[in-house]
């Protein structure tokens, strides 16, 4: 596998002012030095709470916003940096899929204009019957009717929005999408839908997707590895099924732990976390995670901890080996979970 | 056993607009009992918060809406209440806490102000009074430093500290019965799983009774004992948590479950989730039957079509069921269909 995309200590910061046009008083590091490396084809699973920074170093990646500093390698092409012009013929190859499809469509506009308004901007070649026909058969792809494409976009449920909002990301051609909880504000049955066509044209186009997320069960379905965002940064990464059954980082087992799940019985050792969130304008010094951690001793303070190697592609950012913790997952029973699906 | 907290039976409810009356609620059925946690689980659209809302009589008055039925609490019909009476039941009978904390605090005031406010307006207490119960409130619901906190704004919070501050002015008249819309939707999973905990806490020593509704059937495996689940206005399938958990008969309970990622199946590429087909109908245009019936992989034509399925006792305990076909030897080892 290649890497596709490729982070070297990217932070973005952002200034709080004071008053209209106050000095900068204090700064947000919603992104704080991440580095990660996205391989060619692969589903990568963002996963945090709120205030982690993974929105933004989605968004980040995207070039919607440059960053504070660092890298953003496509291909090995530095994109950081670029000027708006530079950036145009990388801004076909990335798409973006929202969480609100309700607002990421204008309502004035057709299905047909919301989706043939990139092939405008990225093909002007293309004659309006052609552009049409690629609108159609996008619509089809994502399991909507051709006939569908001259509707409005009050006239379908969330569900088939968000269908719409993943056939506008896929007009282009990209060849990387980041979905920022694409399923978060969609009914259970409608969710399992829109993962389904997540998963079938993954396969069928050969995307590559960060697939940014609060949900770990969601996470675990669709993704082929996942990464732990707390306070700005990474705390751990892995391969799906390690993270869920040997997580290294006690953020990790924290979030785990708290995942309700739907069976009886269910109700698990549940690892609490200490206090309060700190405050983002004033993170921790040494390891971020240490004030809520049930682990932290003293060293935390110290430095911030890098990601070490703790297995296969597995890397925690905790300074604690001696640590066993609690998996979200016994050891894989793979012929029992087969079972049920078939 | 004891006598229920409430009773809600044949609750139906109308809405009214533009000269069209529609049906969300066809006639449901249901007890809470002291210290027992009941879940109400259903897709948008499927009528939960509506029911909930007509508990507490916060729907617009008739003739936009029409509510018909019983709501009972001590042998008191609250449907048939004045709304003056009613404002008396509200709180010291019944709570309510929602979704969004914000939608019941008010910015501008305190969080202490506001939880004194629920008290004052129910009980002849003197300030010094008020206040310390405002601080037990406050401890009680975990939040640090509670003498000072009470005089913080709503803005100055986490989403997870102003939910606390929302259930603390719900116990403030230390109610018979919480309903609890969604409460934990909008936290963060760590948040989510502490207020979780802290109801139970609450739960078991108030003996309180408490609705849940929510969408989530891995909130309800947390907190709930017994599960409803309400489909196009209906109650479709009831029972203990392990009847609907571990032994739906409802295919629309099925494919529901099926639907959710298992978090044991975690990067185990399980294949497709099951999904279910087609939309929830609109309440104008319920299906004849089962409203189910056009979205079921198990519909038989004259069976599912016909006349709409009873909530029957599957088996015999109290697990109940709205399924025409769910006592059929064979329903059920048919493969559950995954499209």
């Amino acid at each position: 596998m290649s890497t596709l995309i490729e982070t070297i200590d990217l932070k973005q910061h952002y200034p709080i002012r004071q008053g209209l046009l106050g000095r900068p008083s204090a700064t947000v590091r919603a992104v704080d030095g991440i580095n990660l490396r996205i391989q060619r084809g692969e589903v990568l699973g963002l996963v945090g709470e709120s205030g982690s920074g993974k929105s933004t170093f989605g968004r980040t990646l995207m070039m919607m916003e440059q960053p504070t500093s660092g890298s953003v390698l496509y291909n090995g092409v530095e994109l950081a940096g670029r000027s708006h012009t530079a950036l145009h013929p990388y801004r076909r190859r990335m798409q973006m899929v929202f969480q609100d499809p309700f607002s990421s469509l204008n309502p004035r506009m057709t299905v047909e204009d919301s989706l043939t308004m990139p092939l405008r901007f990225h093909q002007p070649a293309l004659s309006a019957r052609q552009r049409r026909d690629e609108a159609a058969e996008t619509l089809e792809r994502v399991g909507l009717p051709r006939s569908m494409i001259s509707r409005y976009p009050h006239e379908f449920s969330g569900g088939q929005r968000q269908r719409i909002g993943i056939a506008r990301a896929l007009m282009v051609k990209p060849e990387f999408i980041v979905a920022d909880e694409p399923v978060s504000a969609l009914d259970v049955s409608v969710q399992a839908q829109v993962l389904n066509l997540f998963s079938s044209i993954r396969e069928t186009l050969g995307l590559t997707i960060l697939f940014v997320t609060h949900d770990l069960a969601v996470v675990g379905h669709i993704a082929d590895r996942v990464a732990v965002m707390y306070l700005g940064q990474v705390m751990e990464i892995a391969p799906t099924r390690a993270l869920f059954t040997s997580p290294r980082h006690p953020y990790t087992e924290t979030l785990l732990s708290a995942a309700p799940q739907p069976a009886v019985g269910a109700r698990r050792q549940r690892i609490a976390m200490k206090g309060e969130p700190p405050s983002p304008l004033a993170p921790p010094s040494g390891c971020v995670f240490r004030t809520r951690c049930a682990h932290a001793q003293a060293e935390c303070a110290v430095a911030r901890p890098v990601l070490r190697p703790r297995g296969p592609g597995h890397l925690s950012a905790c300074i604690r080996d001696d640590l066993s913790l609690v998996p979200g997952v016994a050891e894989a029973r793979p012929d029992q979970a087969r079972k049920r699906m078939s | 056993m004891t006598d229920p907290v409430l009773s809600v039976r044949d609750l139906r409810i109308r809405f009214r607009s533009g000269g069209r009356e529609t049906q969300v609620v066809h006639g449901v059925d249901f007890d809470i009992r002291g210290g027992e946690t009941l879940a109400l689980v259903g897709e948008s659209g499927s009528g939960k918060s509506v029911t909930s809302f007509a508990l507490m009589r916060l729907l617009p008055e008739a003739p936009r809406c029409t509510i018909e039925g019983s709501v009972s609490m001590g042998g008191v019909n609250l449907l048939e209440l004045s709304e003056r009476r009613m404002a008396q039941v509200r709180g010291p009978r019944i709570a309510m806490i929602f979704q969004e904390p914000l939608t019941s605090l008010n910015p501008v005031h305190r969080v202490g102000d506001q939880i004194a406010e629920a008290i004052r307006f129910h009980r002849k207490m003197s300030k010094a009074d008020i206040r310390a119960r405002v601080i037990e409130l406050l401890t009680l619901v975990g939040i640090p430093d509670p003498a000072r906190r009470m005089h913080a704004y709503p803005g100055e919070m986490s989403g997870g500290m102003r939910q606390r501050v929302v259930i603390a002015m719900a116990l403030a008249l230390e109610p018979d019965l919480l309903i609890a819309d969604e409460p934990t939707t909008a936290l963060d999973v760590t948040v989510q799983a502490q207020i979780l905990e802290l109801l139970r806490q609450i739960q078991r020593a108030t003996n309180m009774a408490m609705l849940f509704i929510t969408h989530d059937f891995g909130v309800v495996a947390e907190i709930a004992e017994r599960v409803m689940v309400m489909y196009a206005g209906r109650i479709v399938e009831q029972g203990s948590l392990a009847d609907v958990l571990s032994n739906p008969r409802m295919p629309y309970t099925r494919g529901l479950l099926a639907s959710v990622p298992r978090f044991e199946d975690a990067g185990l590429k399980t294949g497709p989730l099951g999904t279910i087909e087609g939309f929830v109908p609109s309440p104008d245009n319920l299906p004849a039957g089962c409203s189910f019936h056009p979205r079921c992989p198990h519909a038989r034509p004259g069976i599912c079509d016909g006349a709409l399925p009873e909530l029957a006792a599957h088996g015999a305990g109290a697990h109940l069921v709205r399924c025409a076909r769910s006592d059929e030897p064979a329903f059920g080892a048919e493969p559950a269909e995954v499209s």
